[in-house]
């Protein structure tokens, strides 16, 4: 994994580095599998044209896991996540597939996220965040907030 | 109005379920996910962090709460599939997920067995656009085969 990041390295306003997604329809297809949701909302076109959402959606649990990725990911292996909720404002449609490995042209997903609050508390080192998934119009389509406890330099752990 | 017979539900909890936390699960869903960290499948990788064993991803509790409807027959309903057919019954049959606030209290591990259960905390009517719209408050909990609660879901379903 990438480096560790330490309380001291980050300040209200910082950036969590932006994790880069893809949905695909293959994806959602794995999603389905792998975390039990067979809601044919996110396969079936009739039936999600029926349910009021033109076309099968993305997952929210699966945007929901790839926010806990970019928490994850930032705070590296020593650092722990406490708390984490989003908010499913907006849809997303997932792209095809070209070949049966790679997706189609279309649309990225970015998930972004920025400190807004650091303190210590009971000799642990946290961070609380607001984070995103954007979709490639730039629109927050689910928009929430986590809290992390991150390894100090001054620890020994 | 909320039907009489989902408000009866409020406040009740669910027998709920046993889910073994497999390992060869744990590696699928961090594949769909798409995240890398070998925390998640490498054993000698997750033997050297500071947890000595791999362990699932936090989201990764979040969501099995959906396997009692993904293996419906091995397993009875829950207090959301109750509801879900209550609501679909008095007009109301479209779902969607409103959003989730998860408590990470404890790493869960390859090989955890755990305990989840589900209880429906509220219902709010809400008025989109003049169609009426219920938000359904589930209270989701895990304890792990050592008594620790490891994860508290508070989950937000609408109805309309």
């Amino acid at each position: 994994m990438a480096r560790q990041l330490y309380w001291e390295d980050v300040q209200v306003g910082s950036e969590i580095t932006p994790l880069p997604k893809i949905a695909t329809t293959q994806m959602l297809v794995k999603w389905a599998g792998a975390s039990g949701d067979f809601n044919p909302l996110h396969y079936e076109d009739t039936f999600a044209s029926n349910n009021m959402v033109g076309k099968p959606i993305v997952h929210g649990a699966l945007k929901r896991a790839w926010l806990i990725n970019l928490m994850t990911d930032w705070i590296g292996d020593n650092g722990t996540l406490k708390k984490l909720s989003c908010q499913f404002r907006g849809m997303d449609w997932p792209r095809g597939m070209k070949t049966l490995t790679e997706p189609a042209e279309g649309d990225t997903w970015l998930c972004k996220g920025k400190v807004t609050k650091k303190y210590e508390k009971d000799g642990e080192y946290y961070v609380d965040c607001e984070i995103w998934v954007e979709n490639a119009k730039g629109e927050k389509t689910t928009p929430g907030t986590a809290m992390a406890v991150l390894p100090s330099r001054g620890q020994t752990r | 109005m909320i039907p009489e017979e989902a408000t009866k539900w409020i406040g009740k909890s669910d027998a709920g379920g046993v889910y073994e936390v497999e390992r060869g699960a744990i590696k699928k869903y961090a594949d769909a996910v798409g995240d890398r960290n070998p925390l998640y499948w490498d054993e000698e990788y997750a033997r050297n962090s500071r947890y000595g064993s791999v362990i699932a991803p936090p989201s990764f509790v979040g969501w099995p709460v959906k396997w009692t409807e993904a293996m419906p027959f091995i397993t009875s309903g829950g207090i959301m599939d109750a509801l879900t057919e209550v609501m679909a019954k008095h007009g109301h049959p479209f779902i969607l997920d409103g959003g989730v606030e998860l408590e990470f209290k404890f790493p869960v591990r390859a090989g955890d067995i755990l305990a989840g259960s589900t209880k429906l905390a509220d219902i709010h009517e809400r008025d989109a656009k003049g169609t009426k719209m219920y938000l359904c408050i589930f209270e989701n909990s895990f304890i792990n085969q050592n008594g620790a609660l490891v994860i508290k879901a508070l989950q937000t379903i609408i109805f309309r």
